[in-house]
C-alpha cells in the first residue's frame, strides 16, 4: 500500500482518537488506559505472521516472544479492565 | 485474491469495533460493553490473521498464545487493586516488547541474510527503525516506572536507595542528549542498511538506556504523567510496527491508543499546572525564599483523638473525604467505606473529593475507593467538590498533601502556584490523617496545617480510621 495512503489513514485515525476520547471522567482513567492497552496488544497480529512464516529460527523465535508479550497485553489488559469495570458498576 | 480482500475487511471491522470500544471505554454506563467490544475487534483481528494471514507453522504460535495468555489471566486476576499502577505500567511495556521484536522479525525477514535482498521502501525501512526506537523506549521506561511504583530499592555504597525517589544523576541532561544523538545516528545506521541486523540491536539497546534515563529522575507525584505518557507510546510503537507491515488496522488501534494516552497526558499536566518538559525535564522542589516549616507551622499546631473528632461528626450535615496516595499506602479504603457507612446511617451525607493526579496514575484513587464498594456517584471531581465545601461541616484529607495546600492559591512564587487544589481550608472544619508534619512531594510546608479550622490527627491511614470506627460506635 502507498505510504500516503498510510499516511492518511494514521492522521485521520488520530483525529478520530481525540475526538472520541475527550471528556473522559476521572473516573475511568484507570480502566481506559489498561483497556487501551489492551488494543495497543494489535501488533499481535504481525507477531503471528511472523512466527507462523516458518523462515528461519531467528526470525520464529523473535515472533514467538512477539506473540506472548502481545498475548500478555492483550489478555491481561482487557481482563482487568473488566474486573475493574465490575466494580464501578455496582451502585451503593 | 479474494482472501486478501475478505481479510482486510475483517481488519476494517476489527477497526470499527476499536473506535466504538474505546468510545464505550470513556462513559461509565457504556464502558463494561465498550471493553468487551474492544475484545470482540482483538479476537476478530486474531482469528481472520490465524486464517488467511499466510500462516505456514502452527507449532510456534500456539505455543506463544497459549503461555500469553496464561501469564495475562494469571496477572489480571491476580493483580490486588493497590498493584493496579504497577500493572498498567508492566502492560504498557510489554505492547513496546512485542513491537521491537516484530519490527526485529521483519528486518530478518525482509532483509536478512541476503544483502541483495531488493532494495525495500525507504518508508517500510524508517517504520522498522522508529518501532525499535519507540518500543524500547517504552518498555524500558515503563520497566523502571513499574519498579518505582513497586517500591523497589537497591544497596549502593551501604545506602539504602528507593526507585521511587527522583534519582537525579550529574550531568544527566547531558547523558540524555548524548543518547539522543546516538540513537538517531543508529536509526540512519539502520535505514542505509537494514541487512546489518546489529545496527538494529543496537538502536534497540540505546532506546532503552534512553527509556531508563528519562524514566529515572522522575519521582512521586509526577508518576501518573510518565504512566499516562507511557500509554501513549506502547499505542504509537503499535503505529510504527502498523507502517512496517503496511497493516491498517495496526496503525488505526495504534494511533488511537496513542491519542487516549496524549489526553490523560494532557490532563495530568493541567492538573498540576505544569507543562510536559516541566515534568520531564525539571525538578521540582522547595524555592528559596519561601518559609520554612517552623515559621508555618511553630505554635499553631492542633493535635486532636479519635474521641474528638468523633464529637465533631455530631448533628453534622456533610463530610467530604479528600483521599491521596497515603490512602492507597496504609490500604484505608475499606475503613473509610466503614466510617461512612456510619456516618450515612446518621443521615450524614459524605462525599469524596478526588483531585486529578492523587497518587500514582490517572484515576488511582477511584478504582481504590471502588474496590470498598463505594458507588461512583459519591466521588467528585475536583471543581464539582469545591464548589460545596463552603457548606460542608467536616472536611477529612486522609494521605494528600500538595493537592490541599492553599499556596497554590496565595504565592505565586511557590513551586506548586497556580496549581488547581481542593480547597479544603474552606469547610467549616478540617481533619488530616497524616503521621507527621513531612512535606508532600513538592518538599514545601502546608499552611492549612496551621490554620485554626484545621486539627492533626496524627495517625496511620488505616488506623486513624479504625480508631474513629471505634469512636463514633461509642459515641
Amino acid at each position: 500500500m502507498s505510504f500516503v495512503l498510510l499516511l492518511t489513514v494514521f492522521v485521520l485515525a488520530v483525529f478520530v482518537g481525540f475526538e472520541i476520547i475527550t471528556k473522559v471522567p476521572p473516573t475511568l482513567h484507570t480502566p481506559l488506559m489498561s483497556g487501551s492497552n489492551a488494543i495497543s496488544g494489535i501488533t499481535v497480529v504481525g507477531a503471528l505472521v511472523a512466527t507462523g512464516a516458518g523462515e528461519g529460527m531467528l526470525a520464529t523465535g523473535l515472533g514467538l516472544f512477539a506473540v506472548i508479550f502481545a498475548t500478555i497485553n492483550v489478555v491481561g489488559g482487557f481482563l482487568v479492565s473488566h474486573r475493574m469495570l465490575g466494580m464501578f458498576r455496582r451502585k451503593g | 485474491m479474494h482472501g486478501e480482500i475478505l481479510r482486510d475487511l475483517a481488519y476494517l471491522l476489527a477497526s470499527v469495533l476499536f473506535i466504538f470500544g474505546l468510545k464505550g471505554l470513556a462513559h461509565p454506563r457504556s464502558a463494561v460493553r465498550g471493553n468487551l467490544t474492544g475484545a470482540l475487534g482483538m479476537l476478530i483481528a486474531v482469528a481472520v490473521t490465524l486464517v488467511a494471514g499466510g500462516v505456514l507453522h502452527w507449532t510456534w504460535i500456539v505455543v506463544g498464545l497459549v503461555v500469553g495468555s496464561v501469564i495475562g489471566t494469571a496477572l489480571a486476576l491476580r493483580v490486588p487493586m493497590t498493584g493496579m499502577p504497577q500493572m498498567v505500567g508492566l502492560l504498557n511495556g510489554f505492547g513496546g516488547a512485542a513491537s521491537f521484536l516484530v519490527a526485529g522479525a521483519e528486518l530478518v525477514l525482509k532483509f536478512g541474510g541476503d544483502a541483495h535482498a531488493g532494495p525495500g521502501a525507504l518508508q517500510e525501512k524508517i517504520a522498522i527503525a522508529a518501532s525499535g526506537l519507540i518500543g524500547s523506549v517504552t518498555l524500558f521506561g515503563s520497566l523502571i516506572a513499574a519498579g518505582k511504583l513497586q517500591e523497589l530499592h537497591f544497596s549502593w555504597k551501604g545506602r539504602k536507595i528507593w526507585l521511587s525517589s527522583s534519582l537525579l544523576l550529574p550531568g544527566r541532561h547531558g547523558i540524555n542528549a548524548l543518547c539522543v544523538v546516538i540513537a538517531v545516528a543508529l536509526c540512519v545506521l539502520v535505514v542505509r542498511n537494514p541487512e546489518t541486523a546489529a545496527w538494529y540491536w543496537l538502536l534497540v539497546l540505546a532506546a532503552a538506556v534512553l527509556g531508563i534515563l528519562i524514566t529515572i529522575p522522575i519521582g512521586g507525584a509526577d508518576m501518573p504523567v510518565v504512566i499516562a505518557l507511557l500509554n501513549s507510546y506502547s499505542g504509537l510503537a503499535a503505529t510504527a510496527t502498523g507502517f512496517v507491515l503496511s497493516n491498517n488496522v495496526l496503525i488505526i488501534a495504534g494511533s488511537l491508543v496513542g491519542a487516549s494516552g496524549l489526553i490523560l497526558t494532557s490532563i495530568m499536566c493541567k492538573a498540576m499546572n505544569r507543562s510536559l518538559a516541566n515534568v520531564m525535564f525539571a525538578t521540582l522542589g522547595p524555592t528559596a525564599g519561601g518559609p520554612t516549616a517552623d515559621e508555618v507551622y511553630a505554635g499553631k499546631i492542633k493535635a486532636t483523638s479519635a474521641e474528638e473528632i468523633a464529637m465533631l461528626f455530631d448533628g453534622v450535615q456533610r463530610v467530604v473525604i479528600v483521599p491521596g496516595y497515603g490512602l492507597a499506602v496504609s490500604q484505608a479504603q475499606h475503613a473509610v467505606r466503614e466510617l461512612a457507612t456510619l456516618l450515612e446511617a446518621r443521615g450524614v451525607e459524605v462525599l469524596y473529593g478526588i483531585h486529578p493526579v492523587a497518587g500514582r496514575m490517572p484515576g488511582h484513587m477511584n478504582v481504590l475507593l471502588a474496590e470498598a464498594d463505594i458507588p461512583y456517584d459519591k466521588l467528585k471531581e475536583m471543581d464539582e467538590i469545591n464548589s460545596v465545601l463552603p457548606q460542608t461541616d467536616v472536611a477529612i484529607v486522609v494521605g494528600a498533601n500538595d493537592v490541599v495546600n492553599p499556596v497554590a492559591r496565595t504565592d505565586p512564587s511557590s513551586p506548586i502556584a497556580g496549581m488547581p487544589i481542593i480547597d479544603v481550608d474552606k469547610a467549616r472544619t478540617v481533619v488530616v490523617i497524616k503521621r507527621s508534619l513531612s512535606p508532600g512531594f513538592a518538599g514545601i510546608p502546608n499552611p492549612l496545617f496551621a490554620m485554626d479550622n484545621t486539627l492533626m490527627f496524627f495517625n496511620d491511614g488505616k488506623k486513624a480510621f479504625d480508631e474513629l470506627i471505634a469512636a463514633v460506635k461509642e459515641s
